[in-house]
């Protein structure tokens, strides 16, 4: 039984056919990356599964630990132990860093429990406990990514979405940012990783996807991905041979960085 | 005169400040002025009435009474009809809460009518305190007391309770905190019963003074609304400051100047101000994510 099942949900906004058929299922214990270009339907797929889209999927079916949660509501996810971070974050501005964590454990009652994970999150990011009393949007955006992952760790997930968390992000802070999903990992927490830096996500996944308008287009574990010609070229901006129109080859690396 | 005006002043801007927190309560969460605040409260007023009329029921069971009722009328108003808006605008809203307005006041002059009732209260505004110059009743210290108080309980509520600050949360960016696990409509729900609470509260405390009637909070909710405008409708410091700046310019134009048109001074005032600063006097500016 995997952890996660997808089994082939569509969904719609309103008349836009987002997700086409999409079936995915999850191994306890790993990262898993989708890719994919700009409007694939990555995000959709995150928040279809967390019951952010109202009335959808429109067909299929999802199961976590056995047990059907398509249709849900955010709020009984979380208390099933699925954890999200948002595309842009997302974060409360006007709460202070040490607030936002707080909100992050709003499920728990185990006192001791919490005071442990505000260790372990200070400890993963020791900048944070710095700003502890900050306000949140005064953050850079570094420091707000990492506040956002810090939170949904505050609900002591089993499962955890990341929607883009290299987005914005300066290349040093994107390396460190994914040492630590991937030690977050190894410390037990499965993860969806939704990426368009196909780059760092192979890196650190364990399997790859890869999302081309609403359906899965390819799939293998994340070594074979970064080996393939084609997701090299079109996913990693490694071009085989040399173009005769060497714009293109300038205009999709950029694209894809 | 001046320092008895200034009393009279702090003593109606405390009914003023505590409808504007109410408002501003509710239209941080729900994204709506609710104008049914003032008939909410006048309901809860005429519930007290009830209990302590017609049941003579002691000021205690009787207060209590009107503010649990109180409590559970904002709660059920939100849950019975806002929330079955599907994707409604700021428009169908404020319509919402104009039919409650209505309701309300039909049923309250169907089951009080229109006649004047004298409100009983524990606290004399006969018996008064020498402040030198001035003189207050005990009913207007009661009233600054009474206000400052729930401010303050207000005050530590959003600073240190878990449900505060989530409340806080909830304002800022409801996704953010359904994805944490914080129930979105329960928190509207007690957003509702607590603004119902406090408006309950202003009704109760400006009945002595007023006379009770179906009309009780009209003009008090228009300067309260007022006052919310004036500190920018989404601090509540913010606006309580207002209610008391209103309450305060209000009654010195009064004394000073014409008793007639002292209602007016108030909304020459949020004129002026949406004038020169549209945002309001100490409204933070930070652009809100949804
Ligand atoms: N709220 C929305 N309403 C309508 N269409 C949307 C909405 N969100 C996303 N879409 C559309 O769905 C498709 C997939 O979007 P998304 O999942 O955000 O892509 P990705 O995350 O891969 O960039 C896009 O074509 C996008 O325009
Ligand atoms: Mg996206």
């Amino acid at each position: 039984m995997a952890f996660l099942e997808i089994k082939n949900i569509e969904t719609f906004y309103g008349l836009i056919y987002a997700l086409r058929g999409v079936s995915l299922s999850l191994e306890e214990g790993t990262i898993t990356a989708i890719l994919g270009n700009n409007g694939a339907g990555k995000s959709t797929i995150l928040k279809t599964v967390m019951g952010l889209i109202e009335d959808q999927p429109d067909k299929g079916t999802i199961e976590f630990m056995g047990k059907r949660i398509d249709r849900k509501d955010p709020e009984q996810l979380v208390r099933l132990g699925i954890s999200y971070v948002p595309e842009g974050r997302e974060i409360f501005d006007e709460l202070t860093v040490r607030e936002n964590l707080l909100m992050g454990a709003y499920c728990r009652h185990d006192r001791a429990g919490i005071k442990q994970d505000f260790t372990r999150i200070y400890g993963y990011f020791s900048v944070l406990e710095e700003r502890e009393g900050q306000l949140a949007g005064t953050l850079s955006g570094g420091e707000q990514q990492m506040l956002a992952i810090g939170r949904a760790l505050m609900n002591g997930p089993k499962l955890l979405f990341l929607d883009e968390p290299s987005l914005g992000l300066s290349p040093i802070l994107v390396k460190e940012i994914f040492a630590i999903i991937k030690k977050i990992n190894e410390e037990g927490i499965t993860i969806l990783l939704v990426e368009q830096n196909a780059r760092m996500a192979l890196k650190i996944a364990h399997v790859g996807l890869i999302l081309e308008n609403g359906r899965f287009v390819m799939k293998g574990k994340a070594a074979d991905l970064m080996e393939d010609e084609d997701v090299k070229e079109f996913y990693l901006g490694v071009k085989q041979t040399e173009s005769a129109k060497g714009y293109q080859r300038w205009k999709r690396q950029k694209r894809w960085r | 005169m001046f320092l008895q005006l200034l009393v009279s002043g702090i003593s109606i801007g405390s009914i003023y400040a505590l409808v504007a927190l109410a408002m501003v309560i509710i239209y941080k969460t729900s994204e709506v002025p609710n104008f049914a605040q003032g008939e909410m409260a006048m309901i809860s007023t005429f519930i007290a009435f009830m209990f302590l009329d017609t049941y003579g029921q002691s000021f205690i069971v009787s207060f209590t009474g009107a503010l649990g009722f109180a409590v559970a009328l904002g709660a059920f108003l939100e849950f019975v009809f806002l929330r079955r808006a599907k994707d409604p605008n700021v428009l169908s809203l404020i319509l919402i809460t104009l039919g409650f307005e209505m309701m309300l006041y039909g049923l309250a002059s169907w089951k009080w009518g229109a006649d004047q009732k004298s409100f009983p209260f524990p606290v004399s505004d006969f018996d008064i305190v020498n402040l030198g110059q001035a003189v207050a009743s005990h009913l207007n210290i009661a009233t600054l007391f009474v206000a400052l108080f729930l401010m303050f309980i207000l005050f530590l509520f959003f600073k240190y309770t878990k449900v505060g600050i989530a409340m806080k949360a909830t304002q800022q960016n409801m996704i953010a905190a359904r994805i944490n696990g914080i129930r979105a409509n329960r928190i509207l729900s007690i957003t509702w019963g607590m603004s119902s609470f406090i408006g309950a509260v202003a009704g109760m405390m400006l009945a002595p003074i007023a006379t009770l009637d179906p009309n009780l909070m009209m003009d008090p909710l228009l300067k309260g609304f007022a006052a919310a405008v004036l500190g920018g409708m989404t601090t509540l410091v913010g606006s309580a400051i207002g209610g008391y700046l209103l309450g305060i310019i209000e009654t010195l134009f009064g004394g000073y100047v014409s008793l007639q048109f002292k209602s007016i001074v108030a909304f020459l005032i949020i004129v002026l101000v949406l004038c020169f600063k549209p945002s309001g006097l100490f409204a933070k500016h930070y652009v809100r994510r949804v």
